[in-house]
């Protein structure tokens, strides 16, 4: 199979998201495609996998020109799409999704199907229970839920967008090595969306790079034989990053924050929770400090997170915001005391679709009974501005890509917050805007916010914490001074061999 | 709606179905051998003849609208306020309950009146209360509250009717004896037999919520709940605070349309006094997708259609029921629900919950 993508075009209004993009796509390759935020590549992806009609242009498959309709009538040509962000499906079972997500192609039967869909998991080594609810699988399980009932679709194409951000390393791991051989192997051609350079020159063949809806660029990838030195990496990722943003970005460390007293007491905190068994955890968090939380998806972090926003419960122990008993406290009451909690989940938590940016900026601001639009859209668009958000105050804010989202929702944060917990601030973010959301949140430190924050990526743990808490299926090691440990160490302990560090 | 061509749309997707609806009713008036012309004019007869019939309209459209209005704020903040009928009877509940015993004589008969409504506002919101505190504290579900709600109200009427508050003489389930004239509204004439006030008050009413639902924090909360209320929360929205604000608005909404009915309609509490304009209200609110401007007139729309039908059975060429109008609106409600569904799924983009902006 080849693709061959010609003069594609895209507008939304006066964004021009896709500039006369023409590309070959051959078989058995992995394709990295890169840009920074908002730079257009989910519109092309969504073009190709048939989410959304390109205004003009030709898809060519095998020199045939096709031209359809919806994301059915793409798989049925062979190509299908991981979305950006996974959709919901409520309370089916990872089988019923299977099977009722298969069209025609997929028998009804259950046996049948059970029978598939564990071949399948198993080719791969993915492990997916056929009888779990959707709503209790983790990120990477629904990725791997996905890819799987697209393979069984005869897809020949797969196209995944960001589907390494929220996805620990072991899994990711398991995803590259699924990826790899359907490529290599199977002669299929896989393209991956992914602002994680080190991913995309660990996995890909060669890249494609975007920049404000052109396409500016290709470059291939030294293959996995050659001898991947991190110097050689470094080269690579430094080339990478030129292409993208035009010029080379220095290298970020962080400086010396003086700490206050602390602001958050955590004393053998028991959080519930019915799947894992959580020890009890104590920490304490000072005023400028910054608590990097490491650990696979699901391992309890997350939970951890919440029950210090309140937001989860808690079943034993003590918990001391500023001094006094957090327990007695809602979230909204430890809001309005300084404590801001900040989901991952975008546009399912923490942003609200339908409303437009000027309508995010009201919800947050004072809590005056009247408001003032005039002054919301005046303040709506200096936070645009500050925030460097590629999108208009009258926009929804669905109709953002995702880094800009992330953006918007890191400028609804409140200026000076006692305490942030974050939920990977810089997921989906480019290296760029990474870094700059990364000054804005060391600058709040300055002031004496203390933040706790989980990430996925470990070079963001190493690079911006004080202190790093290790979870591991409910325990939790601590690594008193994050500038002893490095990422290989690091990732020894999310891994659960305490021994070794 | 900034959009030319989505208004279009949507307007249209609102006329399909109340054409469609008249159409079918006009089949079965045919099938029947009746002639649809004939019934239109009878409709437009029974509701606009004279004074007194157009009368008879505003009367049924006060707490139509009243509610419809409630009814959008509730479904601002997501929710199915079916129990709306029931706030309607608990609010004429309380106006009966004052009618019948607060002492004030036919020279403060102004101040009573206005207590009564105010006291029905009361009742209504006690019973918005009540579902709110079941669906956000014990999280049993808006809809099912409502309806056990609605039910458990009626039980409540007929016992005060055929047993504290019943006549002296000739008791039975028919209703309370008549209240004192001081506590009946005021007719403005013989010939146009309505209540000025209480059509100020709905007016008064659609501008507040309009200007309310659209300039301040609070009708953003609404919508911000009604849409995503995880992340309203994350936000530091006041989702229970907000929910319950909803409830209570359109029970006192509801609590005053149902005053109208026991002060003015009928002049005594009667078992479902209401008369299923709750339900009537959701029907609305649906048809419009709660865009509240339309509501008034809409609602003047069904009032006409309702009480003009009354004229069916007296027109000596027609002699058909006046339920007919019911089998009218239920055409309108499957209608309505059918276009909904075909304007998601082939016209998107032009969806849109807002008014006011335009
Ligand atoms: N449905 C839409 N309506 C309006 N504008 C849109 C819509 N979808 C995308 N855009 C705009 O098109 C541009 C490209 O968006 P796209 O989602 O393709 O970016 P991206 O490269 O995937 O960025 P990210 O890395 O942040 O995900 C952005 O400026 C975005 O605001
Ligand atoms: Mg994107």
């Amino acid at each position: 199979m080849e693709i061959e993508l010609r003069r594609i075009e895209k507008h939304f209004g006066p964004v021009h998201a896709n500039r006369d993009i023409s590309v070959t796509f051959h078989e058995g390759r992995i394709v990295g495609i890169l840009g920074e935020n908002g730079a257009g590549k989910s519109t092309l992806m969504k073009i190709l996998s048939g989410f959304q009609p390109a205004d003009s242009g030709e898809i060519l498959i095998d020199g045939r020109t096709i031209d359809y309709t919806g994301p059915t009538a793409a798989i049925a040509n062979g190509i299908g799409m991981l979305q950006q962000d996974p959709l919901d499906v409520g309370a089916f079972t990872v089988l019923e999704n299977f099977i009722y997500g298969g069209g025609d192609g997929i028998t009804l039967q259950r046996k049948q199907a059970e029978a598939a869909l564990r071949e399948l998991t198993a080719r791969f080594g993915f492990e997916l229970d056929p009888y779990q609810p959707i709503d209790n699988l983790l990120i990477a399980e629904r990725q791997q839920l996905e890819i799987i009932r697209l393979l069984a679709l005869g897809v020949k194409t797969l196209i995944l967008d960001e589907p390494t951000t929220g996805i620990s390393a072991e899994q990711k791991l398991i995803l590259f090595q699924a990826l790899r051989r359907l490529a290599h192997d199977e002669g299929m051609i896989i393209l991956l969306v992914s602002h994680k350079l080190e991913d995309v020159i660990d996995l890909c063949d060669e890249v494609m790079v975007l920049r404000a809806g052109l396409l500016i660029g290709d470059m291939q990838m030294p293959s996995a034989d050659e001898n991947l030195t991190s110097a050689v990496i470094a080269d690579v990722k430094q080339a990478l990053v030129t292409m993208m943003f035009g010029e080379e970005l220095e290298a970020q460390s962080r400086g010396e924050i003086e700490m206050g007293s602390p602001v958050l007491e955590v004393e053998q905190l028991v959080v519930h929770d019915l799947r894992l068994d959580m020890q009890p955890i104590s920490m304490t968090a000072r005023a400028g400090e910054v608590i990097g939380l490491a650990g696979l998806g699901g391992s309890g972090q997350e939970l951890f997170m919440r029950a210090c926003a309140r937001l989860q419960r808690v079943t034993g122990g003590a918990l001391r915001f500023n001094g006094g008993n957090a327990l007695s406290l809602s979230y909204r009451q430890l809001f309005h005391r300084g404590c801001i909690f900040g989901a991952a989940g975008r546009l399912e938590e923490g942003l609200i679709a339908g409303l437009t940016l000027t309508e995010h900026t009201a919800l947050v601001a004072d809590d005056n009974l009247r408001i003032d639009w005039k002054d919301m859209q005046k303040r709506t668009i200096s936070r645009i501005d500050q925030y460097r958000v590629k999108g208009r105050a009258t926009d929804q804010i669905e109709q953002l890509s995702g880094g800009n989202q992330q953006r918007v929702l890191m400028g609804l944060l409140p200026d000076n917050p006692k305490l942030l917990i974050l939920e990977q601030p810089t997921r989906g973010l480019d290296v760029d805007s990474a870094r700059w959301i990364w000054t804005q949140l060391l600058e709040r430190c300055q002031q004496g916010t203390a933040i706790i924050f989980n990430s996925s990526d470990l070079e963001e743990l190493v690079t911006y914490s004080d202190r790093i808490f290790v979870f591991y299926v409910g325990s939790v090691y601590e690594v008193p001074d994050a500038n002893d440990t490095s990422i290989d160490e690091l990732g020894f302990l999310i891994g659960g061999e305490f021994a070794r560090a | 709606m900034n959009n030319p061509r989505a208004l279009a749309i949507n307007i249209i997707f609102l006329l399909i179905p109340i054409v469609i609806s008249l159409i079918f009713a006009a089949l079965l008036v045919g099938a029947v051998g009746r002639d649809p012309l004939e019934v239109v004019d009878a409709l437009w007869k029974g509701a606009f003849k004279d004074s007194r019939k157009l009368g008879g309209v505003v009367n049924f459209w006060i707490p139509l609208t009243l509610v419809s209005i409630g009814l959008v704020v509730t479904f601002r903040a997501g929710l199915w306020n079916i129990g709306v009928e029931g706030q309607m009877m608990m609010g004429a509940i309380f106006a009966s309950w004052g009618a019948q015993f607060i002492p004030l004589g036919e020279n403060l008969a102004p101040l009573l009146q206005l207590l009564l409504i105010a006291i029905a506002a009361l009742g209504g919101m006690f019973w918005g209360f009540v579902v709110g505190v079941l669906k956000i504290r014990l999280g049993v579900n808006e809809i099912f509250g409502g309806v056990a709600l609605n039910a458990l109200v009626n039980v409540i009427s007929i016992y005060l009717i055929s047993g504290p508050w019943q006549p002296r003489i000739g008791g039975s389930a028919q209703g309370t004896e008549p209240f004192p004239k001081a506590a009946l509204l005021p007719e403005f004439s013989n010939t146009f037999p309505v209540n000025i006030f209480m059509i100020a008050l709905v007016f008064a009413a659609f501008a507040i919520v309009l200007l309310m639902l659209n300039g301040t924090r609070w009708g953003l909360n609404l919508k911000a709940v009604g849409v995503n209320m995880r992340s309203a929360l994350l936000l530091g929205v006041a989702i229970e605070r907000t929910s319950m604000s909803a409830f209570l608005a359109c029970g006192a909404l509801a609590g005053i349309a149902g005053s109208y009915r026991v002060l003015f309609t009928f002049d005594n509490l009667r078992p479902l006094a209401s008369g299923g304009i709750g339900f009537l209200g959701l029907l609305v609110v649906l048809l419009l997708s709660i865009r509240l401007l339309w509501v008034p007139l809409i609602t003047f729309a069904f009032a006409a259609i309702l009480t003009g039908s009354t004229r069916l059975q007296i027109a000596p060429s027609l002699k058909l029921d006046s339920s007919l109008a019911g089998v009218l609106q239920g055409t309108l409600v499957l209608a309505v629900i059918l276009f909904q569904g075909v304007h998601e799924v082939f016209f998107p983009n032009t969806l849109s919950e807002e008014d006011a902006e335009s």
